[in-house]
């Protein structure tokens, strides 16, 4: 039987044609948008915890309560002691120090006197000791635009944006003006060996990197860092082990209450996670919400037009059910036989969909979409070329929709086989 | 007829017996802190967050105008060099022998991490050309009589739109000011622990500088050696001087 109706529907294109259209062209947009919102959230959490707060985040406390102000005054000192008892208890984990830090950048002309100053923000990470995970994190390497990434202590890259505003070229030396840890004005020389590019607005315009031990060196910040982050070995944000993770350390390094509002107990250690450091909360809740809400309205609509097909495909086929019912055929086994052609055209239409889907969602992903232009000024961890991201999940948020939408809209108006009077039939047909 | 004469003989008496006003007490404490040249050694007793560090430096001062300070200890700091030429300043990193401009935003910078700025630097120490002054009370500090004065800046590019400050009557040694911004928010208060008696000036030995804006102790600022009216080569007032 499944043979005939096959059949059936690919002589009678007029039957088959429009509703395969339908949920090919549903499930495709439905792939294609559910990776686009999938790839641009993924993408600024991703940024966000490898620029800035990692997928959990250890700093003091009172640096913790102006994190945003970066507040090297309140770093963390002793850090040897703490990113070894960090990397005994978690070693799920993988640790690394760093230091945030604003300034000058100041380039001298053959006199020694300014040429060009512009200011930066600058990240001092582990750049040279043997474990560090920090150039993959950081994919120093690929953003080398000009000159090489640091190899000896000493050496910074600036972002190609700002090293083109000062002149700089990589060799040259520049001068970074910044505050120490005690705030008295730090004066450093750093050689310039390379521009960077990441892809991130807020990161290329005047961002410096240079090994931690320098920055230590240059803020006067001996065995110190602002903030010692933490990464899953994936890559990914796994959120119920990021909160177990920071509630044992947070109760393993509690201040007893007495002690609370102590100055001593201000540079006790507390740690974060990504949710509640990056400031995104709120956002990722309702970029969550939104875009389950966008799928929801779009699978929704689908439904309603594919609802519609199987309607009118019904009422066109108005004829032909009464013919069939007039020579005999059982009501049950024609109402059969269109949820059957409606599960054909279903699943066809839904591979294809996907397929296609897939597809653009895949160029998507490897070439992504360029919007540079657009977010000039952006302060957001998010990068410029958005990229789509397929998931497992992909595969199946047009498909499973596509086959039940065409189900559903068919079972609905197929129930008009069962009003239709025998007895009144060949009135109708006449 | 002669009671006009002693009416009007009698009016400047009267006056002297009311006082100095707050703006002739701002110019006797002006004359006596001032003078044209000298050389001070001191130290700055840094109370921070978690530690406590000294700073130790040697100025040679010339006017209003000309200022050159060198830093001697601690190890990370000697050799900076600073030099106040007028409305400018620059300081020397011995490290990177790089002379900086310390101009804009930079100037609102902590000196050393202490409670003062290098704003705090670059004003006119002549109290009498920035502020004109009302004396608000009379109170006792230390044991001290002191007028209390109330100033406020004639200028609007000022760093402290109003002052206030305690006066000692007898020495014309202001023993404590509280600093103000605009908008009456207290930034910055100074408490004056020791005083000196130097070539028939009275000057402050030790201080207290507080940031009230800053977590930490205060700053403690003691000159261990002046000299008054010393003399000091012209060279020193120069960029080229830093790099010596």
């Amino acid at each position: 039987m499944i043979l005939f109706l096959l059949k059936g529907l690919l002589r009678d294109r007029s039957r088959s044609l429009f509703p395969l259209l339908t949920v090919f062209l549903g499930v495709a947009l439905t792939v294609v948008l559910h990776s686009w919102l999938n790839g641009s959230i993924t993408s600024l959490i991703t940024s966000t915890a490898h620029f800035n707060t990692g997928h959990l985040r250890v700093m003091t406390r009172a640096y913790a309560k102006e994190a945003n102000q970066v507040p090297n005054d309140l770093a963390l000192l002793g850090i040897d002691t703490l990113i070894t008892e960090l990397r005994r208890e978690y070693p799920d984990l993988l640790w690394t120090p760093r230091i945030k830090f604003g300034g000058l950048l100041d380039v001298p002309d053959e006199k020694g006197e300014t040429r060009a100053q512009i200011p930066v923000s600058g990240l001092g990470i582990d750049l040279f000791s043997g474990n560090t995970p920090e150039p993959r994190i950081l994919n120093i390497r690929d953003a080398i635009v000009r000159g090489r990434a640091p190899l000896r202590r000493g050496e910074m890259v600036i972002g190609d944006e700002g090293a083109q505003k000062l002149h700089l070229e990589p060799g040259d030396t520049a001068t970074l003006i910044s505050s120490t840890m005690n705030g008295s004005m730090s004066i450093t020389n750093f050689v310039v060996v390379g521009t960077v590019r990441f892809g991130i607005v807020a990161m290329d315009k005047g961002t410096v990197i240079a090994d931690l031990a320098d920055v230590q060196r240059a803020l006067d910040m001996e065995n110190g860092a602002g903030e010692i982050l933490g990464f899953s070995r994936d890559d990914l944000y796994h959120e119920e082990r990021t909160n177990a993770v920071a509630a044992g350390f947070n109760a393993r390094h509690s201040v007893p209450a007495p002690d609370t509002l102590s100055r001593r107990s201000s540079f006790a250690p507390v740690m974060g996670t990504f949710r509640t450091e990056s400031g995104l909360s709120d956002y990722l809740d309702l970029a969550g919400l939104y875009s389950g809400i966008m799928i929801g309205i779009f699978v929704l609509a689908m439904s309603v037009v594919l609802w519609n097909a199987g309607l009118t495909g019904s009422l066109r086929r108005y004829g032909e059910i009464g013919i069939r019912l007039a020579v005999g055929e059982n009501r049950r086994h024609i109402y059969l036989a269109l949820l059957v052609e409606s599960l054909m055209i279903g699943f066809a239409g839904s591979l294809l969909g996907t397929a296609f889907g897939l597809a653009v969602a895949w160029y998507g992903q490897v070439r992504g979409l360029d919007s540079g232009t657009i977010m000039k000024g952006a302060t957001l961890m998010l990068p410029t070329v958005i990229r789509a991201q397929i998931t497992p999940f992909t595969y199946v948020i047009g498909f499973i929709p596509g086959m039940l939408a065409t189900f559903f809209g068919t079972a609905v108006s197929g129930i008009g086989i069962f009003k239709r009077q025998t007895s009144q039939l060949f009135k109708e047909l006449e | 007829m002669i009671r006009p004469f002693v009416l009007l003989l009698c009016l400047p008496l009267a006056s002297m017996m009311q006082g100095p006003s707050g703006d002739e007490i701002l110019m006797r404490v002006d004359k006596n802190m001032f003078s044209e040249q000298k050389i001070v050694e001191s130290r700055m007793i840094i109370h921070g967050q978690r530690d406590t560090r000294t700073v130790e430096s040697k100025s040679w001062q010339r006017g209003t105008n000309e200022s050159y300070t060198e830093f001697l200890a601690p190890a990370r700091e000697k050799g900076t060099k600073m030099l106040k030429l007028k409305d400018m300043l620059w300081e020397y990193s011995a490290s990177t022998d790089r002379t900086i401009m310390i101009s804009g935003h930079m100037l609102r910078q902590s000196v050393m991490g202490s409670d003062l700025s290098y704003e705090d630097m670059m004003e006119d120490p002549h109290l009498p050309n920035i502020y004109s002054a009302t004396i608000s009370s009379s109170e006792v500090i230390e044991g001290r009589e002191c007028w209390v004065l109330d100033l406020k800046a004639k200028k609007e590019d000022i760093a402290y739109d109003h002052r206030q400050a305690w006066v000692d009557k007898e020495r014309y040694l202001v023993l404590k000011e509280n600093l103000y911004a605009r908008s009456g928010k207290l930034l910055k208060t100074v408490d004056v622990r020791e005083a000196m008696h130097v070539h028939n000036h009275w000057l402050a030995k030790s201080i207290i500088y507080r940031d009230v804006l800053k977590e930490g102790d205060g700053t403690e600022f003691h000159i261990d050696n002046i000299t008054l009216d010393a003399e000091i080569p012209d060279y020193l007032f120069s960029k080229a001087s830093l790099r010596r």
